[in-house]
């Protein structure tokens, strides 16, 4: 039964449709708008139970259970990264996803991931990089398709953080409307929080209302949340671990080499993420928090 | 059955075709070189007024509401070449027979295209879309289409069997038919041709032959022994019973439209308009030949600066308060992004780019080239005049504008096969305008797609046109599988200059001056692992790269370490994220 009418009828006090009150028999049994709309007495034809709400005419405006619109569930589209997708599901399409954590979390080798998963899948991808802070060498060894990725280099040397953003939001703007593409990434991670944070809700709210009901995937990478309720997925990094050669490094603290520096090599990172929250269920999420390894490109 | 399409007062007609709006108006042609110009051309209006070919330059401009145009001889060849395209959109088999007229070979035509009368209706339709106003004329043979087509205005279709009878009515004159040539390039022959026509036409007329029936009429032996077989042929010409065979040609691909402006333009505005005039003219001559077109050449011709007004600037443009010219989205100010300046490591420029403006003098004229190159074929006009504007925009001429040469390269329309289950991909129309709209926002050589260069030197990659091409089927199956997630490196652009403490030559402790953050003691290193290369070059290079784990304020963060062997310095190059 749809939780509308009953919790309206609940909210009324009049009686619920399963209580056993007989009203008399109905067949063939009336639509939801005929029920609600006209208050006209129920036909005797078949038992049924139905409560005297048939005749209350303050019911003329709610809309039966039948007829309201179902949301579908957006389509999830794998992130790169088995253990990500066993957290969340994936990445929506047609909703904004949330990235963010402190320098060394693993947001690029996410994003990166994302990306390659994406251009595996044939699709096209944008990365919006405000900060012009790409490593193509990383994006090739991540297994990026390089000609299906469009890269925007935003501001120059001499260009403030302000003027970065503003070419990033602009630049986003034009390649929502254009469309076709299958992954859009708005790189933030370097910029300035108190830089990041000036980006108005209206702002995040309009690029959701853009990528609604497209298949793109929109995705935000950036130090803190600032997107609010406008991103249907939350997701923090941090950095639990490093792997450096054959030892685990998992108290870095002063003196923490064993090996000469020389025989010493960087193999990997531990990335924890949490997912912080989810609109996509509706149940209220439980924080939940997965680890994965990522491996550096030498280390096999 | 043959058609003829001809184009009645052609040097008019051509520039009618540039200049729509001039089709209400008085307008005389001149040639020649000034002082000695003399009119050439004139339509009614101006016949009206007293305007006759061969008045001098001088003595028309005496006549208020007179417009006055040079005679244009690309505008002429523009308004050929679309003669010839609309030709071809209706046969193959096309006959240029002069300037003002193209012949058309119907035969086998009425299954595809239906009944003459359609076909002729058709043609004077596809030649108003192209800018022309044309007489089309239907007959069994090529001569007598051409009579009918030179004397009746509109569409004549002429039955089989009665063309003397259809053509009877028309003066003798138009057995001579007036030809639009150069006179440099006739020269000799054509003053000949001229004196013998008018020969022959004086001696009609002293016989009193005023009509083609009145000549077809006049006994052969007689006719041939005072005007011998020139005589024959005119009579054979009145009858309508000449035949011959046309002599097809191949029309050449040449899509180009120009307009010579009465007074130079410095504005943006005014110059998209002519621009859309000339693309929608390149575009339906493209469409009438089934074909797009990959490449687009923009050539201006700028004011001659040296003989520029002291009371203008040095664009050529009348002085007027900053802000006045700050306003206004004029050409010659300078409203130009300059190009991003490259570093040392910088990365080639994309190749398939518009070429960077070319400034050259031919004697007097400074020439002002832009070429647009479209990822794919294309054929829409307003997508294209955005793209000039965008670019315009971005690379002003700097001069007013005296003329606009337009040139589009053909190219085959482009095939795709399309697919229910196929991924997203952008539009290629809309792609290439949002690509120009970005770069316009963050520079040419900054958007676009990877291209990983083969070298072990930092930033060894470029930037290249980014191309939406359609997935490939074979492709997709083989990149199904999951790789592990790979460690990426985020860089510091340029790299960020640090000072490090050093113990037994490894770095403990570091500070960066540009990015207070990056400073701290080293919890954990690797390294260093040496680099070089390019020593054959002037650009040699040597480097020793660390990874460290360094304590910051809240948190450890991972950095690349670079120290620069042959400078000295040291540099945080990025992070580990």
């Amino acid at each position: 039964m749809s939780s509308a009418v009953v919790s309206t009828s609940a909210a009324q006090g009049r009686p619920f449709v399963f209580d056993t009150e007989d009203v008399g028999e109905v067949c063939p049994q009336p639509s939801g708008a005929e029920l609600f709309a006209e208050a006209r007495p129920p036909q005797r034809v078949v038992s049924a139970n139905f409560p005297r709400i048939f005749k209350d005419a303050r019911l003329a405006g709610v809309t039966p259970a039948s007829r309201l619109a179902v949301c579908p569930a957006p389509e999830m589209v794998s992130s790169g990264i088995a253990e990500m997708d066993a957290l969340t599901g994936g990445l929506p399409r047609g909703c904004l996803t949330e990235i963010c954590g402190p320098a060394s979390s693993g947001r690029t080798t996410l994003l990166l991931a994302a990306l390659a998963a994406a251009t595996r899948r044939g699709e096209f991808c944008a990365v919006v990089d405000a900060s012009d802070a790409l490593d193509p060498q990383s994006v090739a060894a991540a297994g990026v398709e390089l000609d299906r990725l469009l890269w925007v280099r935003c501001g120059e040397e001499s260009h403030h953080a302000e003027h970065r953003l503003e070419q990033l939001l602009r630049v986003a703007d034009l390649l929502l409307e254009s469309g076709g593409f299958g992954l859009i990434a708005l790189d933030l991670a370097d910029l300035p929080t108190q830089t990041a944070r000036r980006i108005p809700l209206t702002t995040w709210f309009r690029f959701r209302r853009a990528v609604e009901h497209t298949p793109t995937v929109l995705l935000a990478v950036e130090r803190q949340s600032i997107a609010g309720s406008c991103s249907s997925l939350l997701i923090k990094l941090g950095l639990r671990k490093l792997s450096a050669s054959e030892n685990r490094v998992s108290e870095l603290q002063e003196d923490s080499q064993i090996a000469p520096t020389h025989a010493q090599l960087l193999t990997g990172l531990e990335i924890t993420a949490e997912l912080v929250r989810s609109r996509l269920e509706r149940k209220p999420v439980r924080s939940a928090e997965i680890t994965f390894t990522s491996k550096t490109a030498w280390a096999g | 059955m043959f058609a003829c399409i001809f184009v009645p007062n052609f040097p008019v007609a051509a520039v009618f075709r540039a200049e729509p709006e001039l089709r209400a108006r008085a307008v005389a042609i001149f040639e020649g070189k000034p002082p000695l110009e003399k009119v050439f051309a004139v339509n009614q209006g101006a016949a009206r007024m007293g305007i006759t070919p061969g008045m001098t330059k001088a003595q028309a401009e005496l006549c208020s509401g007179l417009t006055l145009r040079p005679r244009s001889l690309l505008q002429e060849s523009a308004a050929h070449a679309a003669l010839l395209d609309c030709a071809q959109s209706f046969s193959p088999c096309v006959e240029d027979a002069a300037v003002d007229t193209a012949l058309v070979d119907l035969e086998g035509m009425e299954s595809l295209l239906g009944t003459l009368p359609e076909i002729a209706r058709g043609i004077f339709r596809v030649a108003a879309d192209l800018g022309l106003d044309v007489n089309v004329a239907v007959a069994s043979n090529p001569d007598a289409s051409v009579l009918a087509a030179r004397g009746l205005s509109g569409v004549t279709v002429v039955s089989p069997g009665k063309e003397g009878e259809s053509l009877g009515s028309l003066p003798v004159e138009v057995l001579f038919a007036e030809r639009w040539e150069n006179k440099e390039s006739a020269g000799k022959r054509k003053e000949d041709e001229q004196k013998e026509s008018a020969r022959l036409l004086a001696t009609l007329e002293r016989w009193g032959i005023h009509n083609l029936r009145a000549l077809a009429a006049l006994p052969e032996v007689a006719l041939s022994e005072r005007l011998g077989q020139e005589g024959l042929r005119l009579q054979q010409l009145a009858r309508g019973a000449a035949s011959r065979t046309l002599v097809p040609v191949e029309a050449p691909a040449v899509f180009e439209e120009a307009i010579e402006l009465e007074y130079p333009i410095v504005l943006l505005e005014p110059l998209a308009f002519l621009l859309n005039r000339l693309l929608e003219q390149i575009c339906a001559r493209l469409a009438s030949r089934a074909l797009n077109t990959q490449e687009l050449r923009l050539t201006l011709e700028l004011q001659n600066l040296t003989g520029a007004d002291p009371q203008l600037d040095i664009f050529g443009i009348p002085s007027e308060s900053d802000e006045g010219q700050s306003r206004r989205s004029s050409l010659a100010v300078g409203h130009s992004q300059s190009l991003p300046a490259f570093g040392a490591f910088a990365n080639d420029r994309r190749p398939t780019t518009n070429d960077a403006s070319q400034h050259f003098v031919s004697g007097r004229q400074n020439k002002f080239c832009r070429t647009l190159r479209l990822p794919l074929p294309m054929l829409d006009s307003k997508l294209f005049l955005k793209l000039l504007q965008l670019d315009l925009n971005a690379h002003p001429p700097g001069a007013p504008i005296t003329k606009i040469h337009l040139a589009a390269e053909p190219a085959r329309p482009r095939s795709a096969q399309g697919g229910l289950f196929l991924p997203p991909s952008p539009e290629p129309e809309k792609l290439e305008l949002t690509l120009a709209r970005i770069a316009a926002l963050v520079g040419e050589a900054r958007v676009g797609s990877l291209e990983l260069l083969d070298t072990h030197r930092a930033e060894g990659f470029r930037m290249r046109q980014f191309v939406a091409a359609a997935p490939e089927a074979s492709r997709q199956k083989s990149s199904t599988e999951e790789r592990s997630a790979v460690a990426a490196l985020r860089l510091f652009r340029p790299p960020l200059r640090i000072n490090v403490t050093l113990e037994n030559g490894e770095p403990i402790a570091l500070v960066c001056s540009k990015k207070k953050e990056v400073q701290g003691s080293v919890l954990w290193k690797a390294g260093p692992w040496r680099g070089s290369g390019d020593w054959w070059e002037r650009e040699a290079w040597a480097r020793d790269e660390w990874d460290i784990a360094l304590q910051t304020v809240d948190t450890v963060v991972l950095y690349r370490l670079v120290h620069d062997l042959l400078g000295g310095a040291w540099f945080v190059e990025g992070t580990y994220d």
